[in-house]
């Protein structure tokens, strides 16, 4: 077999063993790798029904196909296990060095079950691994974990995935954080300081074959080359922050938590005053030709020498979102959740709710007190210290940072409970996952798609965005087609997340991203380092698994149709003003899209899977547990 | 940071454009081993800081030291070009051309324990397949002399223009 080892690591954290379980070509070809393997891997060992934050959830790595070799943008690999935010599939991917390594120390995969006594590092160290004492690495930062970790262990390419002081105090939206790098979502950091697990570290020294490196050669270096041009223009220029103005424009870009889609103050927070600015420069992921990571860094001011990588998924909840038009406060808060491990999305969308909590009066400056601030502070919208003073205490769980650190789902249940109120109509999240950056009340194919994610509200696993921001359809009203579009787009991005390639190449292989542009040159890519004969047809499955073996595990769990849901504001609060002012997605709406979304995916009324469908796909034992 | 002594042709990368991609590293641990494994490359990047990235191999220095330290006379430099060649059977692995090279540019092959080096790719028409490959234009076939005038017509230019040229 080439491309894989065919070699899982299980590793016990509870009776510190260890096993190595082989798997037959077969289940490579339907699992193939990062997300839809991670998450198989998580629907075979996970307890079912399991609190996301006992010893029962396992942690499962899947590395990405391509890892280790030319072909750019492969260097990848998918995280899961249950979400503490969503008590359903929490799937992640992160990129660099780390999965390049592993692939290296020959592991398709690691399985961690159980949970240690005692903080633990675990080193695997090719075909060997060594349960070493982390003490000495608690409360230390993401970055600065890993550099410990190389100078203890003395090789500059030992890899590291680490959690950060938000993990070590089970912050439901910490993070693991490798190369700089992040498994961002779904809190993958708290299930780690769950475990006692502070990093996982790997040493690969063995070459990576594949089954005709001529043709992968060729086949890269035309796709690098192309990287280089138009097609990558936005990322490598200004990186993702140029979204800042577009959204603003069309009037969604998420303001003082969604309760505006326009900005004044964004040209403050734009890519092009970023770059002129804050911008140090640019790098990129391990076997990534286009780098699209701005590092950016405070000049002036009370957070000078701030400096982290910036992305527009972050900028929007910790500034616009905050009502904060003040970079050098949205790269500290960046920064913080970066170096402290913690999704800046949640992070953000958590702040702007408890700042319009305070504003509404459920808050008063008694509850903002914190050791900075012993008589408290009062977090108006647009208050960059409050800002940072409160992502620090939501890492380390300081005061109001306590209630905060659980997100905004359970937070506002909460506070409602304790207090008679309705803060849960601003909590802007979707299964328990911060919304992203892209306001769904005037995109309704692409609030279908956030409904219907497996993941909650995030712009990674639907598509959907893509033909409303270019009209190709209607995105004020919904018909017909959108089922089959939210279909199409979630399982389009999913084989992305599955090999996983970025989807920042999408365009480069034959200057078209759709299906049509892109299929067939993935189809060589797959055959050049497997040798196996997959077509478009073939490539194309490899989305409708995914997102099936991911439905099929949330299903496990217990969901049910009303778990596909929307925010309470983006369904009865319109925007006032700007290019998308007036509109909500209306319950008879979201009901008529969830019911077209099921049919077009074939599965029952009430979104369940038929047994045939799931055999068709070669999930015969999935069938078996939830097949109606 | 000590800078080549050489006359001779070296590939060298311009930090303020290397991404960190490692690229490089993988198309040379291709070129000289068949597969694709970074300990296995001759040419090697470096990330000293989050933004400090550059990749390093060998400067062809004139006198190379590697060839002085070495005590089994296993390291001959070319006249012609400056590249080192490392005789097998005299290497033993004994690492000291490793400590004598300032730029860290020799390393231990860990499947044969002999120390490898770059070579420029001489035998390929195409020369250095990590320039050919670099995605970014960061690294370049050049000598000391040439990037000499190129600082020279560098500052020409902004003495006249200013710094942004």
């Amino acid at each position: 077999m080439y491309g894989y080892s065919g070699k899982i690591l299980h590793i016990d954290l509870s009776k510190r063993r260890t096993r190595t379980e082989s798997k037959p070509e077969e289940w490579y070809k339907i699992y193939i790798g990062g997300c839809s393997m991670a998450a198989r891997l998580c629907w075979e060992s996970i307890e079912v029904g399991c609190d996301p934050l006992s010893p029962g959830n396992p942690i499962c790595v899947a590395n990405g196909l391509f890892a280790g070799t030319p072909v750019p943008v492969g260097g990848k690999y998918g995280l899961a296990s249950k979400s503490p935010l969503t008590d359903f599939l929490g799937d992640s991917l992160s990129g660099s060095w780390f999965s390049i390594a592993l692939k290296r120390a020959g592991w398709d995969g690691i399985v961690i079950h159980g949970a240690s006594e005692d903080w633990v590092h675990v080193f695997v160290d090719d075909d060997r691994v060594e349960f070493r004492d982390a003490s000495h690495l608690l409360g230390l930062g993401t970055y600065q974990t890993e550099e410990a970790i190389r100078e203890e262990l003395g090789d500059d390419q030992v890899r590291s995935a680490t959690i950060g002081p938000a993990g070590e105090n089970l912050v439901r939206m910490a993070n693991v954080t490798n190369d700089g790098r992040q498994a961002g979502r779904t809190g993958h950091g708290a299930v780690w300081g769950s475990k006692k697990l502070k990093a996982l570290s790997v040493r690969g020294t063995n070459g990576v074959s594949v089954a005709d490196p001529e043709t992968l050669l060729k086949l890269s270096y035309d796709i690098v080359d192309a990287a280089q041009g138009p097609h990558t223009q936005k990322y490598r220029i200004l990186g993702t922050v140029s979204n800042v103005l577009n959204m603003n424009r069309i009037g969604l870009l998420p303001t003082r938590n969604y309760q505006q889609g326009v900005f004044e103050h964004a040209e403050l927070i734009s890519g092009e005053y970023m770059h002129e600015h804050h911008r140090v420069k640019t790098i990129a992921c391990a076997q990534c030709p286009i780098a699209c990571e701005q590092m950016s860094r405070v000049i002036e001011g009370p957070y000078a020498g701030s400096m982290t990588g910036i992305e527009y998924e972050s900028l929007y909840a910790v500034s616009s979102n905050c009502g904060i038009g003040d970079m050098n406060a949205a790269i500290k808060m960046i920064d913080i959740c970066d170096r402290g491990g913690q999704d800046t999305m949640s992070t953000g969308v958590t702040i702007s709710w408890a700042m319009e909590t305070f504003e509404k009066g459920v808050f008063t400056k008694e509850d903002f007190k914190c050791a900075k601030y012993p008589e408290g502070f009062e977090p108006y919208f647009g208050d960059g210290e409050a800002g940072v003073t409160l992502a620090e205490m939501i890492r380390d769980r300081e005061g109001i940072g306590n209630l905060l650190a659980q997100g905004t789902k359970r937070a506002s249940a909460q506070v409602d409970a304790e207090r008679g109120t309705e803060t849960w109509k601003w909590a802007m999240n979707i299964k328990g996952l911060e919304t992203p950056g892209y306001d769904a009340r005037a995109l309704k194919t692409f609030a279908l798609g956030l409904a219907a994610g497996t993941r909650g509200g995030c712009h990674n696993r639907s598509a959907a965005y893509d033909p409303d921001i270019k009209g190709e359809v209607d995105r004020f009203s919904v018909d017909e087609t959108r089922g089959e579009l939210a279909k199409s787009t979630e399982e389009y991005a999913a084989v992305y997340d599955t090999l996983p390639l970025c989807k920042f190449i999408r365009r480069c292989f034959t200057g078209k991203a759709d299906r049509a542009g892109a299929w067939p040159v993935i189809a060589q890519l797959i055959n050049a380092t497997t040798g196996w004969d997959f077509d478009y047809d073939a490539v194309d499955l490899i989305g409708e698994r995914a997102h099936t073996i991911k439905k099929a595990l949330n299903i496990r769990e217990g969901w049910t149709r009303a778990d596909d849901h929307l925010p309470y504001r983006w369904q009865h609060e319109p925007l006032k003003e700007g290019a998308s002012a007036g509109h909500v997605v209306t319950e008879e709406e979201l009901e008529y899209l969830k019911n077209i979304y099921y049919k077009a995916k074939g599965w029952t009324d009430e979104g369940l899977i038929p047994r045939e469908k799931l055999i068709a796909l070669g999930m015969d034992d999935v069938a078996e547990e939830i097949g109606v | 940071m000590p800078t080549s002594t050489s006359r001779y042709q070296y590939v060298t990368c311009d930090p303020t454009k290397c991404v960190g991609c490692q690229l490089c590293e993988y198309i040379c641990s291709y070129v000289k081993t068949g597969e694709f494994n970074t300990y296995r490359s001759c040419i090697r990047t470096v990330r000293a800081e989050e933004v400090l990235i550059t990749s390093v191999t060998c400067r062809t220095c004139e006198d190379a030291p590697c060839v002085i330290a070495c005590p089994r006379d296993a390291l001959t430099q070319d006249p012609i070009t400056g590249i080192i060649r490392i005789d097998a059977n005299r290497c033993d692995g004994c690492a000291w051309c490793i400590e004598a090279c300032d730029f860290g540019a020799i390393s231990i092959n860990p499947a044969t324990k002999l120390a490898e080096i770059c070579d420029l790719c001489e035998e390929l028409e195409e020369g250095p397949q990590c320039v050919k490959w670099c995605p970014k234009e960061a690294l370049e076939l050049t000598t000391p002399d040439r990037r000499a005038q190129r600082a020279r017509r560098k500052l020409a230019v902004e003495e006249v223009l200013g710094p942004r040229g």
